[in-house]
């Protein structure tokens, strides 16, 4: 097959059976006792502090069929405190928190009035550390705002298509070095809208096992078939698209109009890379078509940010669609699609989103502007170059410093998004409660968003993070590790690889 | 020990014989067919689902050679009315710059005339200084500020309901709520005339829609009595499909208001929900601003969802919804705009929040908003060639051609020529645009006007003149 030119390292080990027994252990422990509760609910043993129906309503269809809020009900709701922390700083690389109590076990919580302070920030998407509140970086945003208000009150394709948006769209399509660009207003909503423009019924879509949910709700919402191929897994993609080409479309045997392939550059929860030189080699061979999703990836990889498909030295015009979103990297709100200028033009006209949603507010395109310009170098610093640089470094650091401490953690080593497995559903609690009392905040996810026996700690890196900032996350993790029994890995990583022969795959079929 | 075994196993063996002879002739010929189904079971080929039909391996090699691809997307031609935005440069306030010439703007959904307003770019600036521009992260992880549970708080106050949730994107708004509470099974009456984004989130939704006439509640009550007849067919059925009804307030498609009190009336009867979503009748109707329910006076605790972009009146962007917290919680964990995408930045969630106190300190300005819708809808009353539609205190008018031509392209062109016209002498006008091939029922093409609190009475005579005057140049 394709032959990388740099090594392509992506992890996914699995954890020893035990850890294993002992998370169904723990989610059936959970689940018995959530009967339990629920039981003495419904006989008036334990107070109820759900919300109910008004009483002129009682005799109505229940809006809430009783098992399907089982989950949150009874296990969510024990470790609700960790999620939808409230902030009142800028999310930089440390923010400050507003203390949070509840009286209740989390039905309710109460704010204290205080602010946890300089607490360090591992969970917001600020790859490049824009998210900033320097008044000198922040002057054209603040010129713009003054000039242009904060609304737009319309559509692009009737009085919202604002000079802004022209600059900024220009700009993107240079910065990706492709023909055109079309800018939205939000990044979930420019995959919903736009997926439904460009296939319908009568198309097939291969659409990656792991996507996020704005892919699957345009493939949805577009009416064409979909068939989902293993997480970044080149024989099944190959298979299904061999299959769907000589068979055609279910039970008509017609030819299919269009096969597009739906892939994203880094998937959030997985922290892995696309294979992108394999899937252009398969979709070259089978006439489809490529819509690369760059969420977290567009400033992130790549010797100049430009995204995965710098990353593995392709040309841009090899994909179809280039996708991305403005919110991560920076700092700002929104999302693009950029391609040949045909594809372009055919958005302006058949976009939902340019047809009914309002454009992008003015600020927001100066932001994205300002932070684009820098990273390119067209604002005379090499500031941009200087954060991508950083970033990569600290993304390698951190993983290497994790991988030698003996965690699990997944994902390709160039990916500033850093999964740590946790795997049992009472360490996730524990784990976010303890760190945030070291001052650190973390993000945790479980089930529904990852498989349940799977639940992490998901950190972002950015380069706004000083080395002694990830030093302090990497020592209390370092403890609390061993507290809590975290270090599952078999294959703790010496730090001096040099000094042996290691093959660098470990491809898992 | 074992001989006694033995003899234990001959015991067994006996009475296994005597059970066979004393079992009834039914037991053995059911058993027996039993176990040669099983056999043929076990030695019959397994079959999948997916078809794997009998090509040859070089078969398919052909077939995957010959197939040709549709291009991905079709050619557009140049002239397509769509494609060329009008570029406004500068901010799209009451005095807009569009294509380089200056207009007064009766185009854009600022009915409050906000988007200008000192009090509000002001309080923008000092949450730019505070929190930058974006909020890198949805609202579950560390994407929720303090701007945004002020937010959400001051809105509920102000409708007067328990609790309110705030979505980023006006568009992802309704289309988020719909399909969290509305699953395949369940029953949805909406209304033709419902808007865009209310149809996406029917289909994201996937229960079954039944449209009934535009504002016509006969129409509405007869669907509804005969799913009533369906109901009691299979009572258990329907003791588990949740119903709801959709309406608009104002209608972004016809400028009508909603028949409320009514669509109360049906709830009750046939003890179905109401979502309402109240996008262009925030801020505009109602004698403080709340929209349709204190327009006719009804308890907001009757209407299930209210849900409103923040896009029109607010001049911010995004959107909300607010009810009781029984309904709304629920969206914090299944509304796919809220759990998946990311908050709406600070900067804007500010604007709205001193746009909402200037609403609440000046509650007169919704009167004169409605003097004004009136004032203009009687102006462009009997132009010859065009008709208005909407009512007469809605701000978001329609102006139809009375007489199509027959097709909808050259109604376009004949509008976009009135439109150029009315341009070219300083009124900033556009076409309501849709998606042909996607609405459920598409309103015929018409010119949108938008009447603003800023508008001075000269203004709008002066707009209603030079329409009446384009109009009579292209039509006749």
């Amino acid at each position: 097959f394709f032959c990388y030119f740099l090594p392509f390292n992506e992890h996914f080990e699995q954890a020893p059976m035990y850890v294993a027994v002992f998370t169904y252990l723990g989610f059936g422990v959970g689940t018995l006792f959530g009967y339990l509760r629920d039981f003495m609910r419904a006989w008036g043993l334990e107070k109820c502090h759900l919300a109910t129906e008004r009483e002129e309503q009682k005799d109505f269809v229940p809006l809430y069929q009783d098992f399907e809020n089982f989950y949150t009900r009874n296990l969510y709701m024990r470790i609700r405190d960790n999620w939808n922390r409230p902030i009142c700083s800028v999310p930089g690389p440390q923010f400050d928190l507003m203390e949070r109590v509840t009286d209740d076990f989390n039905w309710t919580f109460r704010f204290t009035g205080r602010c946890i302070k300089d607490v360090i920030n591992m969970g917001s998407y600020n790859y490049l550390g824009f998210a900033e509140t320097d008044a000198n970086a922040l002057k054209t945003v603040a010129d713009v705002l003054q000039r242009y208000g904060t609304g737009v009150c319309s559509t692009r394709q009737e009085m919202g298509n604002i000079d802004k948006h022209v600059e900024l769209e220009n700009l993107v399509a240079r910065f990706l070095d492709v023909e055109a660009a079309m800018v939205f207003g939000m990044g979930f909503a420019t995959n919903s809208m736009n997926i439904p423009a460009l296939v319908g019924k009568g198309c097939l879509i291969l659409s990656d096992e792991l996507n996020h949910t704005s892919l699957v709700l345009g493939a949805r919402l577009s009416g064409a078939t979909i068939r989902v191929f293993k997480h970044n897994n080149m024989q099944s993609l190959e298979k299904l698209l061999r299959d769907a080409i000589a068979h055609g479309q279910p039970r008509s045997h017609r030819a299919w109009k269009k096969i597009l392939i739906l892939v994203e550059g880094i998937y959030s929860m997985e922290g892995s890379i696309v294979r992108l030189p394999e899937i252009v080699t398969l979709k070259k061979k089978y006439k489809a078509y490529l819509y690369l999703d760059e969420a977290h990836s567009i400033g992130a990889v790549g010797p100049t940010g430009r995204g995965v498909v710098e990353y593995f030295g392709m040309d841009p015009d090899d994909v179809d669609v280039l996708m991305g979103t403005f919110t991560k990297s920076f700092g700002a709100a929104g999302g693009y699609i950029a391609g040949k200028k045909e594809l372009v033009d055919f958005l302006r006209t058949h976009s939902h989103s340019a047809t009914y949603a309002t454009s992008m507010c003015p600020p927001v395109a100066e932001q994205i502007i300002r932070a684009m310009k820098c990273v390119m170098g067209l604002d005379g610093t090499t500031q941009g170059l200087q954060r991508v640089c950083q970033l990569s470094e600290n993304t390698r650091y951190f993983r290497q410093r994790l991988h030698e401490m003996g965690f699990i953690v997944y994902g390709n080593d160039d990916s500033p998004v850093v999964p740590l497995l946790l795997y049992m559903p009472g360490k996730i609690g524990a784990f976010a409660r303890r760190m945030l009392d070291k001052n650190i905040g973390v993000v945790v996810v479980g089930f529904p968003a990852t498989p349940i026996g799977e639940s992490r700690a998901r950190f972002c890196v950015s380069a706004a993070h000083t080395r002694e900032m990830l030093d302090t996350v990497l020592n209390a993790l370092d403890e609390l590790g061993d507290f809590l029994h975290l270090k599952y890995s078999r294959h703790s990583r010496s730090s001096h690889p040099e000094l042996y022969n290691e093959t660098s795959f470990e491809l898992e079929d | 020990m074992m001989a006694a075994a033995g003899v234990g196993q001959q015991w067994v063996l006996v009475e296994m014989v005597q059970a066979f002879y004393e079992a009834p002739a039914y037991h053995l010929i059911l058993e027996g067919i039993l176990i040669l189904w099983i056999i043929r079971l076990l030695f019959s080929k397994t079959y999948k689902l997916q078809e794997r039909s009998d090509l040859t391996p070089k078969e398919k090699e052909e077939l995957i050679e010959e197939w040709q691809p549709e291009p991905l997307v079709p050619p557009v031609s140049k002239d397509h009315p769509a494609l060329n935005y009008s570029v406004v440069s500068g901010p799209p306030s009451h005095k807009i710059i569009v294509n380089g010439k200056e207009c007064i703007n009766f185009a854009s959904f600022n009915f409050l005339g906000l988007l200008d307003n000192e009090r509000v770019k002001n309080a923008a600036q000092a949450s730019l200084k505070k929190y930058g521009v974006g909020t890198c992260g949805p609202r579950g992880f560390y994407g929720t500020f303090d701007v945004h549970l002020e937010l959400e708080d001051r809105l509920a106050k102000f409708m007067r309901t328990e609790e309110s949730i705030m979505y980023s994107y006006g568009f992802a708004t309704i289309a988020s709520a719909i399909p969290a509470y509305s699953k395949r099974g369940d029953i949805v009456f909406v209304d033709e005339a419902a808007c865009f984004a209310i149809q996406k989130g029917l289909q994201a939704s996937r229960s079954n829609i039944k449209l009934f006439k535009h504002n016509d509640m006969a129409d509405l009550e007869q669907l509804l009595k005969e799913q009533e007849l369906e109901d009691q067919k299979n009572p258990r059925k329907a003791r588990v499909t949740r119903r709801f009804i959709l309406a608009e307030g104002l209608y972004m498609n016809t400028g009508d208001i909603c028949p409320l009190p009514e669509l109360i009336k049906l709830k009750y009867k046939y003890k179905v929900r109401i979502f309402l979503e109240e996008s262009l009748s925030f801020g505009v109707l109602g004698e403080h601003g709340r929209g349709v329910t204190e327009h006719f006076g009804i308890n907001i605790d009757d209407i299930d969802l209210i849900s409103a972009n923040m896009e029109n009146s607010l001049a911010s962007i995004g959107g909300f919804c607010c009810g009781r917290s029984f309904v709304i919680d629920h969206q914090r964990l299944s509304g796919q705009g809220y759990c998946f995408s990311a908050s709406l930045p600070p900067l804007l969630a500010a604007a709205a929040i001193e746009a909402l106190n200037i609403m609440e300190e000046n509650p007169d300005i919704f009167q004169v908003l409605r003097e004004k819708c009136k004032r203009i809808h009687k102006a462009l009353q009997r132009i010859s060639g065009l008709v208005v539609v909407g009512e007469s205190f809605s701000p978001a008018l329609h102006l139809q051609l009375e007489e199509t031509t027959g097709s909808r392209e050259n109604d376009m062109k004949l509008l976009k020529r009135i439109v150029d016209y009315c341009m070219n002498r300083g009124i900033a006008l556009t076409q309501a645009r849709y998606l042909e091939k996607e609405e459920k029922c598409l309103p015929p093409p018409s010119i949108r006007v938008v009447v603003t609190v800023e508008q001075t009475e000269q203004e709008l005579d002066n707009a209603a003149l030079i329409i009446r005057e384009a109009a009579q140049s292209v039509l006749n």
